[in-house]
């Protein structure tokens, strides 16, 4: 039952994202009155439920492969081989983080068209520094003698990274997992200036048109869905608290 | 004459440019309890991390059982040789019983066995399973965490337990006890072990051979009495305290072994399983030259007379 509990933030907020996705088509009366000078108060063109289903999509996707991808670099720059790269990683990702992400579709787009592929290029290269970040001090959080004992006992490499150390690193890892998760909710809005169907969409057209209510009824949306992906974090966080290490 | 268990010859290791090491050779032959015994930087860590090839040396070579160790995987090697470190290592997100079994799991050995294996280790180690093998380390008080470690190293029944400083992080009566537990396990399996420590009166008092090192070289070897009565030059003089070497020696001897035995007297008696320091003690604070002995049941047994202490051995 305490499973639940840990997860009444993500539920609760959930349940308010779908009914505000739900309602939103029928909210006409409620846009024109707030803004009463605009012919059309409410974005119909696509319907809101399949923007946020293809927004999460486009999210999960690039997360999936951000947090595979930034794992396996944080795990590789940790090891003693990877060592040396670690300087390097670090300022190139540092660099990519410093190109703003429309710069980045910009320069995607000519290479491979409009549509998805540039949107995930983007996203995943935004996505991967909190996760390689996260991953490379999560582990080196991991005490020392318990890595020492570990090795005195006859764990392999692959052992002691598999069944000590990212075990051990795997709160920190998570909060890494979640800045990434939650910058890319935001993003990814942006990724409907290359054709990705997402509720950056009604963001944009109302950007362009002047109309106020789509850019709020957009924007509510995406503020939502980030913060039910953070409540998702949180309850994980709680279930897999950082064990204290004795002495 | 059969091999030792473990052969080391000319083995020689340096960090950067000091020598840590310096063409160290020495035999540990199957079923003894060796203390290796130094201040710090004397390289007896080192020497052990050698054992078990924490460190690979720059020069020489060790046999564990006939064969050079270089030709097994570390991984393989180190699982045939128990490994118990002062900071303990226990894997925090694990309970008592998995850790112990850790070594059994790499070694793929069948749930029930690791099981039944994990029981016996807490029992003999004195942690009663009910009780502790579902909690989790941070549970544990440091000296039963040790306990744990014990465990744990014994776990796959390895050739060699290889202890460094162990109990060096423990309280005094937390320490005391853990060294009983060890000389018991050590007396009841007959387990080979190589212990590491800076404290020569727990190298006294567990060793069945001590080997002193300073500066990489052994300087002495022998029994805990040969080493004690006979030091080899001033620094194993000192080491051992000049001044203390015999009430040391007399730490040694049980009272059962110097006493009058059929000789009864009056008093408050002293268990035959003391040592003769602590007779020695008794004689003072009583202010008495005779004392009566009992056994374990508490049956007088016998008598020891203050000049009995300073008897040669019998």
């Amino acid at each position: 039952m305490k499973r639940w509990r840990d997860y009444r933030g993500a539920l609760l907020s959930g349940a308010v994202l779908l009914a505000l996705t739900l309602a939103l088509p029928y909210s006409s009366a409620l846009f024109s009155s707030l803004f009463p000078e605009l012919e059309r108060p409410l974005y119909l063109q696509e319907s809101f439920a399949r923007l946020l289903l293809s927004h999460l999509a486009i999210v999960s996707a690039s997360s999936l492969i951000a947090v595979s991808l930034g794992m396996g670099l944080g795990a590789w720059a940790s090891r003693p081989h990877g060592q040396a790269f670690r300087p390097l990683l670090d300022s190139v990702l540092a660099l990519s983080q410093s190109f703003p992400p429309v710069a980045v579709l910009a320069i995607a787009t000519p290479l491979i068209g409009f549509g998805e592929a540039p949107a995930l290029i983007a996203l995943v290269l935004y996505g991967i520094l909190p996760v390689v970040q996260g991953t490379m001090a999560g582990l080196a959080s991991v005490p020392a003698t318990v890595t020492e004992a570990a090795r005195g006992m006859g764990f392999g490499s692959r052992q002691l990274l598999l069944k000590v150390e990212l075990p051990l690193a795997a709160p920190v890892i998570l909060a890494g997992v979640r800045v990434s998760v939650v910058i890319n909710i935001g993003t990814a809005a942006i990724a409907s200036t290359v054709g990705a169907k997402t509720l950056g969409l009604p963001i944009l057209v109302g950007l362009s048109g002047f109309n106020t209510a789509y850019v709020i009824q957009g924007a509510l949306l995406v503020a939502g869905l980030a913060i039910v992906a953070d409540q998702c974090f949180e309850g994980l966080a709680r279930r897999w608290p950082s064990l204290p290490v004795s002495a | 004459m059969t091999r030792a268990m473990i052969e080391v010859r000319s083995l020689s290791k340096a960090f950067g440019a000091s020598p840590v090491l310096q063409a160290l050779s020495l035999d540990i032959h199957a079923g003894e309890l060796l203390v290796l015994v130094g201040s710090s930087g004397s390289g007896k860590s080192t020497l052990l991390r050698l054992l078990n090839r924490l460190l690979e040396p720059d020069s020489g070579t060790i046999h564990l059982q006939g064969e050079d160790i270089r030709l097994c995987a570390p991984e393989l090697l180190r699982r045939r040789l128990g490994y118990v470190i002062q900071s303990v290592g226990l894997f925090p997100h694990w309970t008592v019983a998995e850790n112990i079994g850790a070594v059994p799991q790499l070694l793929g050995w069948p749930k029930a066995r690791i099981r039944a294996r994990v029981d016996a280790l807490l029992a003999l180690l004195q942690l009663p399973a009910a009780a502790y093998a579902q909690r989790y380390p941070h549970e544990l008080s440091g000296g039963q965490q040790q306990r744990v470690g014990v465990a744990r190293a014994l776990a796959a029944d390895p050739d060699v337990l290889l202890m460094d400083e162990p109990f060096a992080a423990l309280d005094p009566l937390t320490r005391s006890s853990l060294q009983q537990a060890l000389w018991e396990i050590h007396a009841r399996s007959g387990k080979t072990i190589v212990l590491v420590t800076h404290d020569i009166d727990e190298a006294l008092r567990l060793g069945t051979r001590l080997v002193l090192l300073d500066q990489g070289r052994i300087v002495q070897q022998g029994t805990p009495q040969a080493i004690l009565r006979a030091p080899a030059n001033d620094w194993v003089r000192e080491f051992v305290g000049q001044g203390e070497a015999g009430l040391r020696l007399l730490g040694l001897q049980a009272v059962g072994e110097r006493m009058r035995a059929n000789e009864r007297v009056a008093g408050e008696p002293i268990a035959s399983h003391c040592s003769l320091r602590e007779a020695l003690s008794l004689f003072v604070s009583r202010q008495v030259d005779c004392l009566p002995v009992a056994n374990e049941s508490g049956q007088l047994i016998g008598s020891l007379h203050f000049s009995d202490l300073i008897g040669g051995d019998r």
